[in-house]
């Protein structure tokens, strides 16, 4: 795996033209897009992270950490419903098999930030670190949405 | 020979509708108790609770519109504003409407929220959410009368130590007061809009 350790240099592949469309990165087999955050009031309570990862490979991969300058303590989480009562148990890793496209997205798999050195603001955006068992570190950008989005600001690539 | 047949038959017939009679009685179709269901309004939802500037609020005093009720705490990042963003987007939708519902957050983190500031909270998903966080016992007993449950998980891994499980639904009241439905988790603002639409 060497050799995909030697691909962290990441590209960014936004296309200039179509600037309102979210960007994507790239790793070895790894693509991730439509990464979004919502804005906080205050550093005080935890941000949230969300993202696309798709695996085109034949091997299957795992996110098992992020990391951001903006979070002293960002985790992995999964909200779960069980039986009506929602969780938010800590998940050690975010399987990305072979083949699949994982998403970390409202209810379901994300980043809770926490410790914030700042505030998230709208319109702004932030760097993040994916941090994966096989395919190495990738560090996006993640954009800043309004506190009541429902989704990102950039117009998702569903290509 | 008959006979034995006759008996080995009645044996059979015997432990057949032995068998039947216990299958229904395991199956609990023969019970009288029917399994509780959170749509049925045999319960009074009802809170009295402080809002920010301490002044209590009671569910008697939004009589005559339509209560849209969240339970949830200021600190979680995925759930509570996923849900919160729903119900901005219905009042949106509303339009003039919204002005005869009341949405309600009560918060289940009272003490946390409280330090941290519960209307700004509300306010950056929509002007019109009420924010209410009073004592654990008022706060308890608003939950308990929405039949709703919470409560404190102990977890190293979440700011302050703990973290909160909730129901995460949106309880919809009527004008009179009554219980009507929840919309659960995950419902979007486009169906919650419809529902709204058809009862006014």
């Amino acid at each position: 795996m060497k050799y995909l350790l030697a691909a962290l240099a990441v590209s960014m592949t936004a296309s200039a033209a179509s600037a309102q469309s979210c960007p994507s990165w790239q790793s070895g087999d790894l693509t991730l897009t439509n990464a979004w955050s919502r804005a906080t009031i205050g550093p005080a309570r935890p941000a949230v992270f969300y993202v696309e990862i798709a695996n085109a490979g034949s091997v299957d991969d795992s996110l098992t950490a992020i990391s951001t300058p903006l979070a002293e303590m960002p985790m992995l989480h999964e909200t779960v419903v069980t039986d009506g009562v929602a969780t938010m148990p800590h998940v050690s890793d975010i399987p990305v098999p072979a083949g699949s496209t994982v998403s970390l997205a409202p209810g379901g798999f994300h980043g809770m930030l926490m410790g914030l050195t700042a505030a998230l603001a709208e319109g702004e955006s932030f760097p993040m670190t994916l941090i994966f068992e096989r395919s190495g570190e990738v560090t996006i950008d993640v954009g800043i949405a309004a506190y009541a989005a429902r989704g990102p600001a950039c117009q998702p690539d569903d290509s | 020979m008959l006979r034995l047949s006759r008996i080995q038959k009645a044996l059979w017939i015997a432990a057949i509708l032995a068998s039947f009679v216990f299958a229904i009685l395991k199956s609990g179709l023969w019970s009288e108790e029917t399994p509780p269901t959170i749509e049925s309004a045999d319960f009074l939802p009802q809170f009295s609770l402080p809002d920010s500037s301490g002044k209590l609020r009671d569910s008697e005093e939004f009589r005559g519109r339509w209560l849209l009720v969240f339970f949830g705490f200021t600190n979680c990042p995925d759930v509570c504003p996923t849900t919160l963003a729903e119900a901005a987007q219905v009042l949106d939708d509303l339009g003039p409407q919204a002005a005869s519902v009341q949405p309600v957050f009560i918060s289940i983190d009272p003490e946390r929220d409280l330090a941290l500031g519960i209307d700004d909270y509300t306010a950056a998903f929509h002007s019109q959410i009420l924010g209410l966080a009073g004592s654990p016992t008022a706060t308890q007993a608003a939950a308990d009368s929405f039949r709703i449950y919470f409560s404190r998980e102990d977890d190293e891994n979440a700011p302050d130590g703990y973290t909160m499980s909730h129901s995460p639904g949106l309880f919809l009241v009527a004008p009179d007061g009554q219980w009507l439905r929840q919309f659960a988790y995950g419902t979007s603002a486009t169906e919650i809009l419809a529902d709204l639409k058809e009862r006014f």
